[in-house]
């Protein structure tokens, strides 16, 4: 076929034969990007490292085979393997701070590279590390090559990755969540360059990624993951415009847009299940709707369904029959350009809420003095947030956003007081919070909330969930006894979807998405009128984050909560807010209503973020340029 | 009543220790996530089998705490009178060792003394000979019998203490079993510790098996004393350094500013005072006071006693300060979780959530620090009290034991047995400490893979 690379039949699995990559097979041609798309705990990044032969301690290879340009890279002995890795084969991964050594230059890295693939050494080298260097588009390479990775920002250091990758000229390029830990407008960038360097060379590229958006942006052809299996297989366009797959019916259906605001997300119940865990049937037959009794019964085999298309599914396997999925696809699956101004979601007027404002924010500064010298003398400030002005009015969600570092977060606990502000008021519901003593801060405290990012650093691996929602109840003396107290905790967990046997359970039990409904129970205990929630669905699942989403939202509406949604993912602002705050650097260069920013944004800073997100529309390429935001 | 019960301050402690230990276990046992850990410590066989042999030494160590001072024949107007020396329970068990002291040196399952002296026989000639032991090989008839008979006893003896192993084994095998320990290891080192000890106790009823000392006492006698003194140094110290440690560091890691920077100023001077001169100056005054009052003191015992306990106070002021970084260091990074923040922004008290969050989130570091003191601790003791400065001569420890080999090994012939006592016994027991540690803390370290925590 003339693929560069050809998997068939991958197994790979732990020492107890716990299978976590469980029959594999694809192939990739030569100029052509192939992504592998699925959630976390799939096993994407496992497939990856079986076949640059990196498997960590316990792991095993365990059957199917790998074709590298006809060489059988099982086949091959270890000392022969190096030869392809980096040389034929190269890998970048996901974290950039972490793949680069710290006390290495740039230049002697990638010139590492150079002398093993290339064979050039010493000075030979140098002047084609600065060339590479300026392939991925560091400006001054010349002088760069000489700086050490602390000196580069983390797009920077992707870019670096990328040269040390091309160094070896590889025929093929795997890279590993390459911008999951980039900002959009840097993931871009990062993007756009793994397009040119593709083109340049003709290399072929195994694109591993959980974001639909990157998968439209750069890939050819597609193969979704879940647990452990490739359940879909198709070329983007075909991907894009007809799912086949339940699973990914509903990973279209639960991506957040504009245009269900006033519908519950489709989220997939459940979550993805744990390596082993279901050994009979099909993998999904649990959180399917269309499940019938063959599912749980007899795993489905591999159907070709047309040119290039296959499916893992029973609705597929008789001949001929194509069944059409139920109405999650069409008009509403595509996500509109900013630009186009689609009638969307009616609700709130053009102007600003008139309502009296729960929050009021005026003029809020918060400063860290740097310090220097024996004597610690103040030399500077870092103003994280220089002047911010904001108002939320009751049951209403203001989003705030912007990029990794802007303040945002700074913000949110400024305006909790777990920050003293350095200037500026917070007003909440009529009572001027700043300057307070501790004493009468606490009294004020349950009013105003806050849900955390990490759901796994969120809640303390030492106490069970009865107690972690007890706390803040017996910190605010809410509840006069204890068996109060359960009662609380009891209908708590049922607002946030838990089993009421879940109080007696620890953290560690919890899937991310649990434990994110637990954080917001705890949140909720001392019943709030506003939840400051930073970022609570960048660390979860797309299927998971539906259900945060939803759930936040019927919350809102049942308890009247205000919100204020800290976040760098338009989707979702889209989808939740009302209002939004675009911040950058500390300041608030724009605000107002969900659909006056996103539709037609004014600031150069706006557009710059809405046209970096990628478009999930399947229509190919829009090719983007550095706009020098880095 | 024929005896009166002695609690010596060290005695004391050691209850404490252990009654804080079981109430530790049985507060833990009823905790799922708490017992995780130690399940993985539990099937580890080096540490189980290590544990063993910790065990046989901590026994022999509680035995020597039990102190009681036996009542004397005569009484005083009414009142019985106790005898001014304090024995314990472990005294009284090898009761034939400590008394059948010789007049000097003998090496280990001799049945002469180490040195020529002039003996007159029945017809009134002087010999220079070795002269027989009063005890040891005494029931020989003639000493070239000694070979024959060192190898029976030691035979039955072993033969005895395997039959009581196996019957042992037999009776945990189940309840190992049933607990998924590490059935085959820890069943060949019960049968083999069993056969040594039968071997051993079966011939030091005859013999010194490790030869006696200058004044003639058993060197296994002392050895075994040693025990206790050890594990009082390498526990009772903790009694100090944690609450030091823990207190000083959760507070500065926590609270920052002024009072972090208060903390490591003291922590950072006195680690660097040479310890070793601290701990001498201190020692020496501490023995300045104990002469000068007598009247404090009813028996030598609890002089040395007491002198025992401030050396681990000492020893405990001066070595808590690398705990104390490590609990810092963690606190710091702690402090930023969010469930922390989360705590805070509900106006949880700093106290709660010291106490809460902190302390039960750094409880690791503290089990791994403390379980790999031990046998610093342990070393410590022997350098100290070979330097001098260390547990009162009088005390048995394997510290005075070294420190008294010093001249021993410069005679000739050289007297090794001592010193190579000393060294066995502490060997195996910080051996096994060290051992046991090294499972503790890849079974806590959270840095470790390990795929059971993923689900």
């Amino acid at each position: 076929m003339g693929d560069i690379l050809n998997v068939s039949g991958l197994v790979t699995q732990l020492r107890n034969g716990t299978r976590i990559v469980d029959d594999i097979s694809f192939g990739i041609r030569a100029g052509e990007t192939f992504a592998l798309l699925g959630e976390s705990g799939c096993g994407k990044s496992m497939t990856a490292l079986s076949l640059m032969r990196l498997l960590p301690d316990g792991v095993m290879h365990a059957g199917g085979a790998a074709q590298m340009e006809g060489v059988d890279l099982f086949g091959l002995r270890e000392r022969e393997m190096r030869e392809v890795r980096g040389g034929r084969m190269a890998m970048i991964f996901q974290e950039p701070g972490l793949s680069l050594n710290p006390v290495l230059t740039v230049g002697q890295q990638i010139a590492e590279a150079l002398a093993l693939h290339q064979g050039l050494h010493g000075t030979a080298a140098q002047p084609r590390c600065a060339e590479l260097l300026a392939q991925v588009g560091i400006p001054d390479a010349a002088r760069r090559v000489a700086e050490y990775p602390f000196q580069f920002s983390g797009g920077m250091k992707q870019r670096v990755m990328i040269a040390m990758a091309l160094a070896g000229q590889p025929k093929l390029l795997i890279a590993d969540e390459p911008t999951t830990a980039l900002d959009v407008t840097i993931q871009a960038q990062v993007l756009q360059l793994l397009r040119d360097a593709q083109d340049g060379s003709g290399m072929a590229m195994l694109l591993i990624t959980h974001d639909l958006g990157v998968v439209a942006e750069n890939a050819h052809r597609v193969g979704v993951m879940y647990a452990g299996q490739i359940v879909e297989q198709a070329s983007r366009a075909q991907l894009f415009a007809e799912p086949l797959h339940p699973y990914t019916q509903k990973l279209f259906a639960a991506l957040p847009d504009a245009a269900r605001r006033n519908q519950p997300l489709a989220a997939i119940p459940g979550n993805v299940p744990p390596p082993g865990g279901i050994t009979q049937g099909c993998r999904f037959a649990p959180r399917c709707d269309r499940a019938w009794a063959l599912c749980s019964e007899q795993a489905p085999e591999w159907t070709v369904v047309g040119e290039g298309q296959g499916v893992r599914c029973h609705l597929y396997q008789e001949p001929g029959i194509r069944i059409q999925d139920s109405g999650v696809k069409g008009e509403e699956r595509g996500h509109p350009s900013p630009a186009c101004g689609r009638g969307a979601g009616g609700e709130g007027g053009s102007t600003l809420n008139p309502q009296s404002p729960l929050l009021q924010v005026s003029d809020l500064h918060v400063h860290f003095p740097i310090r220097k010298g024996v004597l610690q003398r103040t030399v500077g400030q870092v103003k994280a947030v220089d002047g911010v002005s904001l108002e939320i009015p009751r049951g209403r969600t203001l989003a705030l956003v912007g990029e990794s570092g802007c303040g945002k977060t700074t913000l949110g606990k400024a305006l909790l007081q777990l920050i003293p502000p350095t200037a500026g008021s917070v007003h909440f519901a009529g009572r001027e919070l700043t300057g307070l003593a501790v004493r009468e801060l606490r009294t004020r405290r349950a009013a105003m909330q806050m849900v955390f990012q990490d759901p796994y650093a969120s809640l303390n691996p030492k106490m069970r969930v009865a107690e972690i929602l007890e706390e803040g109840m017996a910190a605010l003396n809410i509840g006069n006894d204890s068996a109060a107290r359960q009662t609380h905790i009891d209908t708590l967990l049922d607002q946030v979807g838990l089993a009421r046997n879940a109080k007696w359970r620890y953290p560690h039990e919890f899937s991310g998405g649990q434990r994110q409904r637990i954080a917001i129970a705890r949140a909720l205990a001392v019943s709030p009128q506003l939840l400051i929630c930073d970022e609570p669905t960048s660390a979860l699942d797309v299927s998971v984050q539906a259900q945060i989403l939803n759930l936040l939202k019927a919350l809102q509406r049942e308890l009247n909560l205000s919100y204020l949604f800290i976040t760098h993912n338009l989707a979702v602002v889209e989808y939740i807010a009302h209002e939004v705050c675009v911040m950058y650097l500390g300041r608030i260069v724009e605000r107002g209503t969900a659909e006056e920013v996103l539709r037609s944004p004014g600031h150069p800073y706006t557009q710059a973020l809405l046209s970096a997100v990628p478009r999930i529309d399947g229509e190919g390429r829009s090719h983007l340029h550095d706009d020098g935001l880095g | 009543m024929s005896f009166m019960p002695v609690v010596l301050w060290s005695d004391a402690l050691m209850f404490l220790l252990i009654a804080t230990g079981s109430a530790t276990a049985w507060y833990i046992r009823r905790r799922e996530h708490l017992l995780l850990p130690w399940r993985r410590v539990a099937q580890n066989a080096t540490a189980m089998v290590s544990l063993l042999v910790l065990a046989l030494f901590l026994l022999a160590g509680l035995l020597d705490t039990l102190h009681y001072r036996a009542a004397l024949p005569q009484s005083n107007g009414g009142g019985k009178v106790y005898s001014p020396e304090v024995l314990s329970v472990f005294d009284k068990l090898v009761e034939p060792l400590r008394l059948q002291t010789e007049k000097t040196y003998s090496a280990p399952f001799a049945v002469t003394l180490y040195a020529k002296e002039s003996i007159s026989d029945a017809q009134g000639n002087v010999l220079r000979d070795y002269p027989r032991l009063r005890y040891g090989g005494a029931h020989l008839a003639d000493a070239a019998q000694r070979d024959g008979d060192v190898l029976k006893r030691a035979l039955l003896g072993a033969l005895g203490g395997l039959l009581a192993g196996l019957l042992v084994a037999l009776a945990g095998r189940r309840w190992l079993a049933r607990r998924s320990l590490p059935l085959r290891p820890l069943l060949s080192a019960t049968l083999i510790s069993a056969a040594l000890l039968g071997a051993t106790a079966s011939l030091a009823a005859a013999y010194h098996v490790l030869g006696t000392d200058k004044v003639g006492q058993d060197v296994l006698y002392l050895s075994l004393k040693s025990i206790r003194t050890g594990l009082i140094i390498g526990t009772v110290t903790t009694l100090v350094t944690l609450p030091l440690a823990l207190l000083l560091g959760i507070a500065a890691g926590y609270f920052r500013g002024w009072v972090d920077d208060a903390i490591q100023y003291v922590y950072t001077v006195l680690s660097s005072i040479p310890s070793v001169l601290l701990i001498a100056a201190a020692v020496l005054m501490m023995q300045v006071t104990i002469e000068t009052h007598p009247e404090w003191f009813d028996t030598a015992a609890s002089r040395a006693d007491l002198r025992l306990v401030f050396l681990c106070l000492i020893l405990g002021v001066t070595s808590w300060t690398g705990l104390c970084r490590l609990l810092r260091g963690e606190t710091l990074k702690l402090r930023e979780m969010e469930y922390i923040q989360a705590a805070q922004s509900f106006g949880v008290s700093s106290l709660r959530i010291l106490t809460r969050h902190i302390v039960p989130n750094v409880m690791h570091i503290i089990l791994i620090a403390l379980v790999m003191d031990f046998s610093a601790l342990v070393l410590a003791e022997a350098v100290l009290s070979y330097v001098g400065v260390g547990v009162d001569p009088s005390m048995i420890s394997f510290g005075t034991m070294i420190n008294a080999a010093r001249l021993e090994m410069g005679r000739e012939p050289m007297v090794w047995w001592a010193l190579a006592a000393a060294f066995g016994f502490m060997l195996v027991l910080v051996l096994a400490a060290n051992l046991f540690a090294d499972a503790v803390r890849d079974a806590f370290d959270p840095r470790l893979n390990r795929t059971e925590g993923a689900a």
